[in-house]
């Protein structure tokens, strides 16, 4: 109860950082997202937990434009990061990933070394002028993806060779590498075994210190052990979005309280 | 719930012992044997198919590489291949071919009358016709290259006609020499004699890898040279033509074009394209590079622009399929760093998709060295009797193809082109084999896990 007094102390003071003011997605014709208004907040983790096909994914991919890719989705609404639309058309969806990083739900490293893994980002944005810079970058993103001590000496190693666990963590480390400002998780942990899980959820916790974090999570266990704010998301609504010490012990809507309740979902 | 268990099912309670087999289980295993025994025939009757196959062609075309050769002392005549005396190149070379078949002819005659052989019911002049028609010509070269051996006796290695060569392959008899003008039974017995003397030989034969072909009088001489070589234009130029277009349609087709009517459209003519009669394409050719861009016919260029327009449907179906199967994860892991697609694509995916690309490329190219009927379409069927030049003015020379060879050999009247014939099946087998081999190796090199 004490980390939750402080986390919301914490959020008190936090600033925004990224704001999403009527957002509607839709798949083709279906509507997948109905009119969302969100506030993702400076170190902070924010969890979004809901039912299966509930949008929360989806409202996820728009923050760093990655529903872009999908052919038939269509996104309205606005969403801003420090105050600046990322819509808009002078901002690159490219550039706009590097800021705002993405772990997948499925650990998904490239078929190449661990390095190069890390090293992908840095080099492809022309974050180094150095080698001995690059060296500095992994090592630096693997240690705060807490993956450097048991990677450090299979540096070379295939990424895809390391256990379901380390892979994930190399995937943060990979999102962390090209310094972004916003970390998205989808689902970072479902999987993973408990102990795998633990390790990352602990990760995320000290992320916090350096930028925002969105964890997408059908663990409520989860949201309410890592977050310091919690969205719901129903068929698409957003229901409730407040602190998780709120959410989880004094909901304000019923539909909340009915599904970490157990009741639906 | 307590009363429905209390009542057995009067259905089940016949089978309720998992060791008495039911008779629908029976059935279903009988039909489960019989299925396997179906998979088996069709295997061993495919098997059976492909060995007897290659044993034929094994059986008629392997001896094209060994051929009847005569090995005797021949006295260069400076009477006949120099009259002037001067011995120069250019004087000399007015001497035709037909003055140094009598140079051959005294010189096989001196041969046997040296070795005591009786000549017996054989004349002068059926003794030289022993001796192949490309003979002279052999020896011309060698004294315009070298007017040094001209008065000199030196021992040379010629081709016997193709009847003797025959005879020991089989092919002609006593019989059918009885009635055969080109030879005659006595003939043969002095080729029989001539072996026994050592003057007459079976030895491996590498001009049929570098001669080119040859007319239908003398079938000993014809060789695949020309055949390989444009061959091995046809390939090189194939693989340049398709390769970067097939790769790139794909590309484009997987990954960056929009999903609508259009690119539908695109897809099922591809796949109709690959379906495509390949004498179409022949037709295609002929009209668009031969007789519109006014491209040389018979050459490897305008054959490999042919072959392209068919091999690419191929490799692009291929290339799509192996882009398709690199799992979207790794896309969207390169997105999510910020990597554009271009360089998600060319990055991660095609990597990736390189070993199905190879494969398909070279599996489109191996079909595209047995094609045979555009080739005819556009002259390559034509007799070419000189070597292509050099790449890249070469590309533009007359040249022939392995399976055109095969076809025009086996159209000819006299049995001693089937054999070769068949010896140029087994290189085209040859090659085909070597293409398929640097495809699994080049998959297994390249072939990585994610």
């Amino acid at each position: 109860m004490n980390d939750m007094t402080k986390s919301d102390l914490d959020v008190s003071t936090a600033k925004i950082k990224m704001r999403a003011e009527g957002v509607q997605v839709y798949y083709g014709t279906t509507q997948a997202l109905k009119d969302v208004n969100v506030n993702i907040l400076d170190k902070v983790v924010t969890a979004f937990i809901g039912p299966s096909g509930c949008g929360k994914s989806t409202f996820l991919r728009c923050l760093n434009r990655m529903n872009d890719t999908v052919a038939s989705a269509r996104v309205e609404g606005k969403i801003t990061l420090d105050g600046q639309d990322i819509h808009d058309p002078k901002v690159d969806a490219v550039q706009l990933r590097a800021v705002v990083g993405m772990v997948f739900q499925k650990p998904n490293p490239f078929p190449k070394s661990i390095y190069d893994n890390v090293a992908y980002g840095p080099r492809i944005h022309g974050r180094t002028s150095s080698k001995a810079e690059l060296d500095e970058i992994v090592e630096t993103s693997l240690r705060k993806a807490a993956l450097w001590n048991e990677a450090k000496d299979r540096l070379s190693a295939p990424g895809t060779g390391l256990s379901g666990g380390q892979q994930q963590r190399l995937c943060i480390a990979r999102a962390i590498a090209t310094n972004p400002q916003v970390l998205l998780m989808d689902e970072p942990c479902s999987a993973l075994d408990p102990i795998a899980t633990a390790q990352v959820e602990e990760l995320i916790d000290e992320l916090r210190s350096q930028f925002s974090v969105v964890i997408v999570t059908h663990s409520m266990q989860q949201a309410a052990r890592v977050s310091q704010k919690t969205a719901f998301f129903h068929l698409g609504n957003l229901v409730e979005y407040g602190d998780t010490s709120q959410v989880f012990t004094n909901p304000s809507d019923p539909r909340t309280e009915s599904y970490i309740s157990g009741r639906i979902g | 719930m307590t009363d429905i268990s209390a009542q057995p099912m009067p259905s089940q309670s016949a089978a309720a012992s998992i060791m008495v087999g039911s008779k629908g289980m029976k059935k279903r295993h009988a039909a489960e044997a019989r299925f396997k025994a179906y998979g088996i025939v069709a295997i061993v009757f495919s098997l059976g198919v492909l060995a007897f196959m290659l044993f034929t062609i094994f059986n008629d075309g392997i001896s094209a590489f060994r051929q009847a050769q005569l090995t005797f002392p021949v006295t260069i005549d400076a009477a006949v291949v120099d009259p002037t005396g001067t011995r120069d190149r250019n004087t000399m070379a007015k001497v035709t071919t037909f003055s140094y078949t009598k140079v051959l002819n005294n010189s096989i005659v001196a041969a046997l009358l040296d070795k005591g052989i009786p000549q017996e019911k054989v004349s002068d002049k059926e003794l030289g016709e022993m001796v192949s028609k490309s003979a002279p010509a052999q020896v011309r070269n060698m004294v315009l290259a070298d007017p040094s051996l001209v008065g000199q006796t030196i021992t040379i290695s010629v081709f016997a006609n193709g009847r003797i060569d025959g005879y020991f392959k089989g092919r002609v008899t006593r019989d059918t020499a009885s009635r055969d003008s080109n030879v005659s039974p006595a003939q043969l017995d002095l080729a029989d004699t001539l072996r026994d003397a050592g003057i007459l030989s079976l030895g491996w034969n590498s001009r049929f890898l570098t001669n080119s072909d040859s007319s239908d009088l003398r079938p000993e001489t014809a060789g695949l040279g020309v055949a390989i070589l444009g061959s091995l234009y046809l390939m090189f130029l194939v693989l340049i033509i398709c390769v970067p277009i097939g790769v790139a349609a794909s590309i484009y087709l997987e990954e960056f074009a929009p999903k609508n009517r259009w690119t539908d459209i695109i897809e099922v003519n591809i796949s109709n394209l690959a379906a495509v009669p390949s004498i179409v394409f022949g037709i295609l050719g002929l009209a668009l590079f031969i007789n519109f861009a006014g491209l040389p016919q018979s050459s490897a260029m305008v054959g490999a622009l042919v072959i392209s327009l068919m091999t690419l449907p191929t490799i692009i179906i291929a290339s799509r399929s192996a882009i398709r199967a690199v799992p979207p994860s790794i896309r969207d892991a390169a997105l999510g760093v910020g990597a554009s697609k271009m360089q998600t694509v060319f990055h991660h995916v095609l990597p990736l998709a390189a070993p199905g690309i190879l494969t398909g490329t070279i599996l489109g190219l191996a079909s595209a060295l047995g094609e045979t009927a555009p080739l005819l379409l556009i002259g390559m069927v034509a007799f070419v009797d000189n070597y292509p030049g050099a790449p890249i003015s070469g590309f533009f020379d007359p040249a022939t193809a392995l399976p055109v060879q095969v076809y025009s050999w086996a159209s000819r009247s006299d049995p001693a082109f089937l054999e070769r014939s068949s010896g140029a099946i087994i290189v085209l087998l040859v090659f085909l084999v070597i293409m398929n081999v640097t495809a699994i190796i080049l998959r297994r090199k390249f072939e990585r896990r994610w």
